[in-house]
């Protein structure tokens, strides 16, 4: 019993890796990230062990019970106050969990934390060039100061002419501009081989800090004066996306606002592995990190044995190529 | 090796001490002494009439080594006048350090600075007394030593172990940890005395019904009750008796509100008058409110007007339906502003419910803001939010917002929990 305490208490020291968390509309991300930390910091309370002891002489009084007549000194063992949690305080008062791709608390979605060591993974997936999906629940007939349904009204217009295949024709014309942004931000020459051969593999992408980039745009849901869009992006903000709505609206001779900006995947990291609000305890996150370093590990040997089985096809396909032609030169 | 060779300075004085009694021959002594010590050992040169090396203390630290050095010094400086004994050479040096010993270890209040020391300077005082001669065991225990506390510390880890109060208070269950953390109360609850400070005040609050295992939680939140002086004490409860309040009601006041007995008098019937008045309450219903908030008798009531006027104005309740909140769910009088408005809005523009209800199940005002979010919008997900009583499928406020999950899911919505977390997850 004591000791599955004392090993729970030491799984915090050990936890590193990255999970998810579903953040909640109107909540700051730094009260999210706080929680979590706090939460982690509770959930691994030991009992505490037990006081050292320390050897002390201590007086004892003289049988005759004469005054100042302490003549005998006894050794006894005795528990070492300073070391008492009341005194010494918890033994972890902080531990380092960071956060990825912010959300501002007027959004909700996923938000990537990570613990100890996976906070460097962090770091990288910062640096790669993962995308993340938005959807976006929008309204005609309204423009706002700060594009959200929440701030002044600016205008008012009306959005009965607008149909379908218009907004389909802006959203394609937003792609494109976006594709050309996309060119434009990667550091190669577009008439270079280099370009051609990266293209073909799909890794033509903006190199490093660039403005925002849609490279997905398109309409899920559609019925005035509500319509709701799913966006794949780079490098974006939640504020830049509310203006790609106002801008929407401008384009359709008409206005738009976003109700609601909701982040349903980040990378790797989608809505359904997010943990919601009452599944922020210490041992779901934990279950949590293991969960994704085993999806991680699973995927990285699949994908090794596709490769391997790639290979194996393509190595057996020259042998047949090379059997058949030795056939035709002997015939 | 290193004992051998104190032994042998020992020897060395005691032989130098049987037969010569002149200044010089002391001085001749210790120079045959300086030639047995090898020139590869460090010799602490501040010390100069005693040549003692640092390894004869390895195994204890710099600092208790120093104490011992001081001790040294002080057995000379107490025993100048002492008469010259029978030499037993090593059991003499073993007998003086486990005195010093002992008296390290034993508490002592007085904290000796090593650099005034006065003997260091005076060689001739030093060397009349040596510390090497034998002292009866009554004399051995009198001797002060220096304690190993030190003068100043950020922790009151350093004197939790010498100081009598701080011990008994970690055994109270006092978290000392965040008390040394509040600017001053660190050092005061040093300065305390347990017999003449505290347990006066621990037998009072014992006698007025507070429980022992609530000492703990009072101190460490309020470690002023142990400056207060014990007539106010009981002046405060003596006026709160009178005020009707039963003494069990006064015993759980003082616990959940540890600084009550902090306010004088006249304060604190300035805020129950203040309560009486502006809520209009009898008296038995004020009693009833305080007694459950006694937070209330400490707060300042500023906040509580704004929040009053809050509830008349903007949220635009009558004054009964005011009395009738605030005597149901007393927290209202101290809580936040903006969310008691925002979860005021949302109940009243987004659910729909209007002010007789909520005032009827004043509870909702005192949730979190994102529950009742997130259980209206499942609710009306599922068609089922219909909060009018008279309608059928009706749903009480109080019930939606106080069931647990699993509950709230399989009675309420009639669903399961993991619909409602991926329902969470599409907000």
């Amino acid at each position: 019993m004591a000791m599955t305490a004392v090993k729970d208490f030491h799984k915090l020291r050990r936890l590193h890796g990255l999970f998810c968390v579903y953040k909640p509309l109107g909540v700051h991300w730094k009260l999210v990230r706080d929680t979590i930390e706090t939460n982690l910091l509770k959930g691994n309370v030991a009992p505490p062990p037990a006081l050292p002891h320390k050897v002390r002489f201590l007086a004892e009084p003289s049988p005759t019970g004469e005054a100042g007549a302490a003549a005998s000194l006894s050794a006894a063992p005795v528990p070492a106050l300073s070391h008492h949690p009341l005194v010494t305080g918890p033994e972890f008062q902080h531990i380092r969990v960071g956060v990825g791709h912010r959300l501002d608390a007027a959004s909700s979605g996923v938000l990537v934390l990570a613990v100890g060591n996976g906070n460097k993974a962090l770091d990288d997936l910062y640096k790669t060039r993962v995308t993340r999906d938005y959807m976006l629940e929008c309204e005609f007939g309204m423009a706002t100061k700060d594009f959200s349904h929440t701030g002044r009204v600016v205008e008012k217009s009306t959005y009965g002419h607008i149909t379908l295949d218009k907004l389909e024709r802006v959203l394609a014309m937003l792609e494109g501009a976006n594709q050309k942004a996309t060119r434009m931000f990667s550091n190669v020459d577009m008439s270079s081989q280099e370009a051609y051969e990266l293209a073909v593999q799909g890794l033509l992408g903006p190199d490093g800090k660039s403005a925002p980039i849609l490279t997905g745009l398109r309409c899920v849901h559609f019925q005035p004066p509500s319509f709701t869009l799913e966006v794949q992006c780079l490098n974006e903000t939640q504020k830049y996306l509310r203006k790609v709505v106002h801008e929407i609206g401008l384009e359709l001779r008409s206005t738009a606002v976003c109700k609601n900006v909701r982040r349903t995947r980040d990378g790797l990291f989608t809505s359904r592995q997010a943990l919601t609000r009452n599944q922020w305890s210490a041992a779901d996150v934990m279950q949590a990190v293991q969960q994704h370093r085993y999806t991680k590990k699973t995927e990285k040997t699949v994908r090794k044995r596709s490769e391997e089985s790639s290979a194996a096809t393509r190595q057996s396909k020259a042998d047949v190529m090379s059997s058949h032609r030795g056939k035709e030169h002997g015939s | 090796m290193s004992m051998a060779m104190a032994s042998a300075c020992g020897q060395l004085c005691m032989r130098c001490r049987g037969s010569l009694s002149s200044k010089t021959a002391v001085w001749r002594c210790y120079s045959h002494v300086r030639h047995l010590i090898p020139r590869t050992r460090q010799l602490l040169k501040s010390f100069d009439g005693l040549f003692i090396t640092k390894r004869l203390a390895s195994t204890q630290t710099g600092l208790s080594w120093k104490q011992q050095m001081c001790c040294y010094s002080d057995l000379a400086e107490k025993h100048l006048t002492a008469d010259a004994k029978d030499n037993k050479h090593t059991k003499e040096l073993t007998k003086t350090s486990i005195t010093q010993i002992t008296n390290t270890l034993m508490p002592s209040t007085d904290v000796l600075s090593m650099t005034e020391h006065p003997a260091f300077l005076d060689l001739d005082d030093a060397a009349e007394s040596s510390a090497l001669e034998e002292i009866c065991d009554e004399e051995a225990i009198s001797i002060s030593v220096p304690s190993s506390l030190p003068p100043t510390s950020t922790s009151l880890r350093d004197y939790v172990e010498k100081s009598e109060t701080l011990s008994k208070l970690v055994e109270l269950g006092v978290n000392l940890w965040k008390l040394e953390q509040r600017p001053n109360v660190g050092s005061m609850l040093l300065r305390l005395d347990f017999k003449t400070d505290v347990a006066p005040r621990l037998m009072f609050l014992k006698e007025i019904g507070v429980k022992d295992s609530c000492f703990g939680y009072i101190i460490t939140h309020n470690p002023f009750v142990l400056c207060e002086n014990i007539e106010n004490l009981q002046d405060r409860v003596t006026y709160l008796k009178s005020r009707k309040f039963s003494s069990e009601t006064v015993a759980s006041m003082v616990s959940r509100a540890p600084y009550l007995l902090n306010f004088n008098v006249k304060r604190l019937d300035n805020r129950l008058g203040f309560y009486q008045q502006q809520l209009q309450l009898s008296a038995s219903n004020t009693r009833n409110l305080v007694a459950r908030l006694p937070k209330l008798l400490c707060v300042s009531l500023e906040p509580v007007k704004e929040n009053l006027k809050v509830c008349e104005i903007e949220l635009g309740f009558k004054q009964n339906e005011i009395q009738h909140i605030v005597v149901a769910v007393p927290k209202v009088l101290t809580a936040n502003k903006r969310k008691l408005t925002q979860i005021f809005d949302f109940l009243h523009n987004t659910m729909k419910v209007p002010h007789y209800l909520i005032a009827k199940f004043p509870q909702v005002l005192n949730t979190k803001y994102l529950r009742v979010r997130e259980r209206h919008l499942f609710l009306e997900y599922l068609q089922k939010a219909q909060y009018d009583p008279t309608l059928p499928n009706y749903i009480s406020l109080d019930r939606m917002v106080s069931l647990p999950d699993e509950a709230f899911c399989t009675e309420l919505a009639l669903s399961t929990v993991e619909d409602f977390y991926l329902f969470q997850k599409t907000l």
